[in-house]
């Protein structure tokens, strides 16, 4: 059995939200100077010249990348020999999320209550969600998302008769809607298969992969640059204001679903996706 | 460059186009959703706003605490549609220079057309450039309200683009999408 201490995870959290808010992932700074080369609209080239100073401006001073430091989820993989001491899981990463944001001059996002929305002054509760696995291994997966782009992800439940092509049109079409709303380019994260909340959960979960990983099945890894091309296709463009990227990457996660199910969710990640994953 | 300082008049406003860039001096205000909400409700009270909205010019942001030594945090724009409930008749009221993200509801653009108003982008998502082009802050209004206060702000070179101009040009109608 492995112990480890509540007071190591809480650190590891709080140092990883100030990271995550204020260093772009390097395979998105990457695409970035890609598409710099590859836009044909000179006002869509001018943003993301300026998307890539703000990137330079944010490490250097150590300021929040966006103002939306958004919700934290924190996807966590834990192996069944752990036992951690000295408090919970959940709230050493509720509470390293609170040191971090109040160290970090982050903005306070969260509200109490749907109706409510007294702001909780310290950006938490987390979204947490736990995977249980053989080992002695703790990694988590900062993902702290702001609502731009949250707000613009959809899910629907097709019918399996539509198959490929009726997820392909989905797609497109919830980039469409979201237009300048979730600040493009996007990073597009796709989940198909499972059930109603497997789907969302898949959806989430892709835009942690880099987007210059792709999906491991071939096939599925064909959609995925094909899925990229269509939405550039579109012609929204930098800042939805016309233009040759409208997206720099599409992750697909699927999984095994039911006979009469074919769900399909987008969860749109905005040019500024923040990501850090550490292991303890 | 076209530069634009409030207070701001119907000539002011005619003068732009849709894709003109401009450059933002002096004051603007910063509010967002609940901010917006308490000065319509205020509004609707007979009540006296915490400013005078003619020929003024409000950012929708909701800024970072500001670092030490720094004026203001992060402090790019939110996504303007959220407002759309509430910009007629602030609109109606006076203002005239809305700066956010997205593009606006139809009513938004009717007010616009009617009473003279323009809207600009900011560049979504570049909040650590925004926030150096912001020199002075003061909260004037909703401390209560955190991240959402009414806030008073100096700026200098701020950069915007016309997104909708008081013709109901859009930007956002000029691409296929």
């Amino acid at each position: 059995m492995r112990c480890i201490q509540y007071e190591e995870i809480k650190q590891a959290v709080k140092s990883a939200v100030i990271k995550a808010n204020t260093r772009l992932p390097d395979d998105i700074l990457e695409a970035l100077r890609t598409a710099v080369e590859n836009e044909k609209s000179s006002r869509g080239r001018m943003f993301l010249e300026i998307l890539l100073e703000n990137a330079d401006i944010a490490e250097n001073e150590q300021m929040a990348l966006c103002q939306d430091t958004g919700m934290v989820s924190v996807d966590i993989e834990l192996g069944q020999e752990v036992s951690i001491s000295g408090g919970s899981l959940e709230e050493a990463v509720n509470e390293g999320v609170k040191e971090g944001y109040r160290e970090g001059f982050f903005r306070k996002s969260i509200v109490s209550d749907p109706f409510i929305r007294k702001n909780t002054g310290d950006n938490t509760p987390a979204i947490i969600h736990t995977q249980l696995d053989l080992g002695d291994h703790l990694r988590l997966t900062i993902f702290p998302k702001g609502a731009g782009s949250e707000n613009m992800g959809r899910l629907a439940m097709l019918k399996p008769s539509q198959g490929i092509e009726g997820v392909k049109d989905f797609i497109l079409q919830v980039v469409r809607e979201a237009g300048a709303n979730a600040c493009p380019p996007l990073i597009v994260g796709v989940g198909i298969g499972g059930n109603m909340e497997k789907a969302a959960y898949l959806a989430k979960k892709a835009l942690f992969r880099p987007i210059n990983v792709p999906n491991p099945s071939s096939d599925i890894a064909a959609l995925e640059e094909e899925i990229l091309m269509l939405i550039n296709a579109l012609g929204i463009g930098p800042q939805g204001m016309g233009g040759d990227i409208t997206a720099l990457g599409v992750n697909i996660n699927t999984f095994p679903t039911h006979i009469a199910c074919l769900p399909v969710a987008v969860s749109l990640g905005c040019h500024c996706t923040r990501r850090v994953s550490i292991e303890i | 460059m076209i530069v634009l300082r409030a207070p701001l008049n119907g000539e002011d406003i005619k003068s732009l186009k849709t894709g003109d860039e401009v450059r933002l001096e002096g004051t603007i205000y910063a509010a967002r959703d609940a901010a917006h909400k308490n000065m319509v409700d205020a509004i609707h009270k007979g009540e006296v706003l915490p400013f005078d909205l003619q020929g003024q010019m409000i950012y929708y942001v909701g800024p970072c605490p500001a670092p030490p030594g720094k004026a203001i945090g992060s402090a790019g724009p939110t996504t303007s549609g959220r407002m759309d409930a509430y910009a007629p008749l602030l609109i109606e009221l006076g203002l005239k220079v809305m700066i956010g993200k997205g593009n606006r509801s139809p009513e938004v653009i009717a007010a616009m057309r009617k009473h003279s108003a323009v809207y600009l982008a900011a560049v979504g998502g570049a909040g650590a450039y925004l926030a150096g082009k912001i020199e002075a802050v003061e909260t004037i209004a909703y401390p209560e309200l955190g991240p959402e206060a009414l806030l008073k702000i100096n700026v200098r070179d701020f950069p915007c683009i016309v997104a909708i101009d008081c013709r109901g040009d859009n930007i956002y109608d000029l691409n296929p999408a």
